[in-house]
């Protein structure tokens, strides 16, 4: 009797010196991204993986699997399977609440509990590299093409379409949108001049903007890119106007980087992730990720991620009804 | 010439014996990855890219792209050893490599195979040394309407070339296109044809379809065969390699034929895949001995190697000065090259000389090791012919359902690839054409969305198939080809003259 009580002291003793280790992976973790090998999700799950496997956070291995089919479909309905199961993370976009409002897919954004959101990606508004000089410019020359200019973006029904309706409505302009698979797909169309612009992130286009083939005319954020390297002779991130600035009022437009687990996983998993990407957001690899993809870091977790999503579905809600996307 | 230059500076980056030494390894382990289908190219390089964190970005691209290079010898392996193409462009491969394999002449088969994907390599290499700056305009100049060109370009030279009736190609076709549409829809974001399946939204993926089709088809018939003679004596000698690559030049026309083809859809960024198709679609109509081809015709082996090769090298090429990778491995080691730190685009070649210069000199270097080693191991590859056929049988099996399962980890694949196998078996029975079927699979998605978004472009007007003279070009090129053999054959011309009665 005595050593039971002893033993349960000592457990409650080990538990109150080290809470963060109340559970520890046992085994190997393998991390879900959904979108193809290249893709931005793929390179953020990566940059998180080199981040744990450089700096030693973990004892486990970590693979990281593409499951990028059907614009990530593929791997939430993967990780919707895995409930109960502590030893499979999903990473991916807002498209964990996105997708299911407009696209009949087998999941739904509660059927995944939230770990973090590390990263915005931000949206800039690109054209060809002789195309109109600002925005007002390229305002005008899409009023000019009667309905027939065009906006390249990757996918249909995601981020770059809806943004692409929000720019419709604020500027009072009809533009044809055309999906393409990737933003790297768009970025290429553009150079070649098949498109009149497109709404890339930083990464998919800087090598473009460094190459001469297009340019951005303005970023969709409150305040102006972090400055960092010229990426052109002339010009660097911080050079390029807020879209505010240029006279297009979309104020920010921005694309969270999610982490989730399944459902039915304990409160103590739960907390070593969370725990286990703030100590990645402290690794040089991370924050080299962060500068040279020209995102801007966040920590969004627990309540203030919950609050951070309600917000972006009524904002995605509100463009899906009008556009008369919404699943019925 | 100043090219030149740069490319003796990347030798002298890359000859070096730690990079020797990675090759070696890339190489062997390449022609592992390549060996097993369903593993193949893209799994293997994305699982050694947590290794290559810690090295420098030269010594990085090399190992990986000499794993890409033996991995792209290796999928030649099954495919013409036991009809399993572990990519979609060993595919063509398997129409002359498998029943020349049968007949008793693996070693023939399999060293006329790598002979001419090497030729059909360093052609693209060179194409690359020589034409780099300039190669990266064209591509540009590829939208939605001329993409959907080159897939029906490839589709035309493809359709009517076997000795099926017209109707049952055009089954065979639709069946693909069918198949093809499955899961989510690039243009419209909506789910199609997931029979209530949740986890077809990811559509079904190439590797499964033919691993069922050609694997389980054959092994099928195989069985219904009742087994007789399907052990194959085989002599290990390397003597016979030796000769059969010496004999190759006297393919010249078809390497050099097939070669162009290659370069002109791996720049143009239509891929291996439709290259080697096309490439022995066309070998076969104006082959003098077409009528041997899908028998064991060495020439269908050379035409869809080469062309493979050529067009797999010269891909590599808009992937580093465009940033577009031009196949799953690429946009892989691509998704590398931004771990490493470095920007894929078009100023890649002037920010970093050493990184690319050395990457093509090791593509030379890669290349020569590859088929050296690869070569090397055919006799040992042929030998598995002699194994009987009730230790083949379960083990082409265990491959098949192995290697379904590892494309993406799912059960749901290994049933499908049953089906797929009782598919391909009723095809064979029925003799209905499996080419089309295949070539349905793999670029029918990529037509659509193509045809799809030309029209959201014209807004719904034809005539951006002929706004232009490279678009017109091509669309004019797939109609002949669909419009003039039948032509000519009902004239009499396209025949050899009638024979004296």
């Amino acid at each position: 009797m005595r050593t039971l009580k002893f033993a349960a002291a000592l457990i409650a003793a080990t538990t109150l010196a080290a809470p963060a280790f109340a559970w520890q992976p046992t085994k190997a973790i393998e991390f879900v991204a959904t979108a193809g090998p290249g893709g931005g999700t793929d390179n953020f799950a990566r940059a998180v993986q080199a981040a744990i496997v450089k700096n030693k956070l973990l004892d486990q291995a970590i693979v990281v699997v593409n499951k990028g089919g059907g614009s990530g479909a593929e791997g939430y309905t993967y990780e919707k399977g895995m409930a109960g199961d502590p030893y499979h993370l999903v990473f991916g976009t807002s498209n964990t609440w996105q997708q299911p409002m407009v696209s009949k897919v087998a999941f739904k954004q509660s059927d995944f509990t939230p770990i973090a959101a590390m990263v915005q990606d931000e949206f800039l508004l690109w054209v060809k590299q002789d195309g109109p000089k600002d925005v007002k410019a390229y305002i005008e020359a899409m009023k000019a093409r009667n309905g027939a200019g065009k906006m390249g973006g990757a996918q249909s029904k995601d981020t770059d379409e809806l943004l692409t309706r929000m720019i419709e409505k604020t500027a009072g302009i009809k533009m044809i949108y055309v999906p393409f698979k990737s933003g790297a797909e768009a970025a290429v169309q553009l150079a070649g001049g098949h498109v009149d612009s497109h709404v890339n992130n930083p990464s998919e286009s800087i090598g473009q903007w460094k190459g001469g083939t297009q340019r951005p005319l303005c970023v969709f954020n409150t305040k102006r890119l972090a400055a960092g390297p010229k990426i052109t002779a002339t010009e660097g991130w911080s050079d390029i106007p807020t879209c505010v600035e240029a006279g297009l009022n979309i104020p920010l437009f921005q694309q969270p980087r999610t982490v989730w687990l399944p459902l039915k996983v304990t409160p103590e998993q739960t907390a070593f992730y969370v725990d286990l990407m703030k100590k990645v957001q402290a690794t040089p690899e991370w924050k080299d990720y962060v500068e040279k993809s020209s995102q801007t870091q966040v920590f969004l977790t627990g309540a203030a991620f919950t609050d951070y999503m309600t917000q972006d579905m009524e904002r995605v809600h509100k463009v899906a009804e009008e556009q008369g996307w919404l699943v019925k | 010439m100043q090219n030149f230059d740069l490319l003796m500076h990347g030798f002298s980056i890359a000859i070096s014996v730690p990079h020797i030494a990675l090759m070696i390894g890339g190489v062997l382990l390449g022609i592992l990855v390549g060996v097993l289908p369903g593993l193949g190219a893209p799994n293997g390089v994305s699982l050694l890219l947590p290794i290559t964190f810690g090295m420098q970005p030269v010594s990085a691209i090399i190992l990986l792209s000499s794993i890409y290079w033996g991995a792209l010898f290796g999928g030649s392996v099954t495919s013409i050893l036991f009809n399993i193409p572990g990519e979609p462009s060993s595919v063509a491969t398997t129409f002359d490599g498998y029943p020349m394999a049968r007949s008793g002449r693996a070693t023939q088969a399999l060293a006329t195979a790598f002979g001419s994907a090497a030729f059909g390599a360093m052609v693209g290499v060179v194409l690359i040394t020589c034409l780099a700056s300039w190669i990266a305009g064209v591509a540009l100049e590829f939208g939605p309407a001329e993409y959907f060109a080159v897939y029906f370009l490839a589709f035309s030279s493809f359709i009517g070339v076997g000795g099926s009736p017209p109707m049952k190609t055009v089954v065979s076709l639709t069946i693909g296109f069918a198949i093809a549409a499955i899961g989510m829809d690039t243009v419209s974001g909506q789910v199609r044809l997931t029979m209530g399946i949740d986890e077809l939204v990811k559509g079904v993926n190439f590797v499964v379809a033919v691993m069922g089709l050609f694997g389980i088809g054959e092994l099928l018939i195989a069985v219904e065969e009742e087994m007789h003679a399907r052990a194959v004596s085989s002599r290990i000698d390397w003597g016979e390699v030796f000769r059969t690559i010496v004999g190759l030049p006297r393919h010249g026309w078809v390497l050099l034929r097939s070669a162009a083809i290659g370069c002109w859809m791996g720049i143009t960024p239509g891929g291996p895949t439709a290259a080697s198709f096309m490439s022995y679609g066309i070998a076969k109509r104006v082959s003098r001995r077409r009528d041997k081809f899908g028998t064991g015709e060495p020439e269908g082996i050379v035409a869809p190697e080469t062309a493979d090769h050529a067009a797999g090298t010269s891909a590599l090429l808009p992937m580093l000065s465009l940033g577009i990778p031009g196949s799953a491995t690429a946009a892989v080691m691509m998704g590398g090259l931004m771990i490493w730190g470095l920007n894929p685009g078009p100023a890649l070649f002037t920010e970093q000389p050493d990184f690319v210069w050395g990457l093509i000199a090791s593509m030379y270097l890669g290349n020569i090791v590859a088929v050296i080693l690869v070569l090397l191991t055919v006799p040992i590859f042929a030998a598995l012919m002699r194994l009987p056929f009730f230790i083949i049988a379960p083990l082409i099996f265990i491959v098949c359902v192995v290697g379904a399962y590892s494309v993406s980890n799912s059960y749901l694949d290994v049933v499908l690839m049953m089906g797929f196998g009782v598919l391909g078996y009723l095809f064979k029975k029925l003799d209905y054409p499996l080419a089309p079927l295949v070539l349905a699979i793999v670029i029918g998605d990529k037509a659509e969305d193509a045809f799809r978004q030309s029209m959201l472009m014209s807004q719904g007007s034809l005539g951006i198939f002929f706004g232009n003279a490279l678009v017109t070009t091509l669309v004019a090129m797939g109609f002949a080809l669909l419009v003039v053999p039948p032509l000519l054959r009902l004239i009499g011309v396209w025949r050899r003259p009638v024979r004296p009665a």
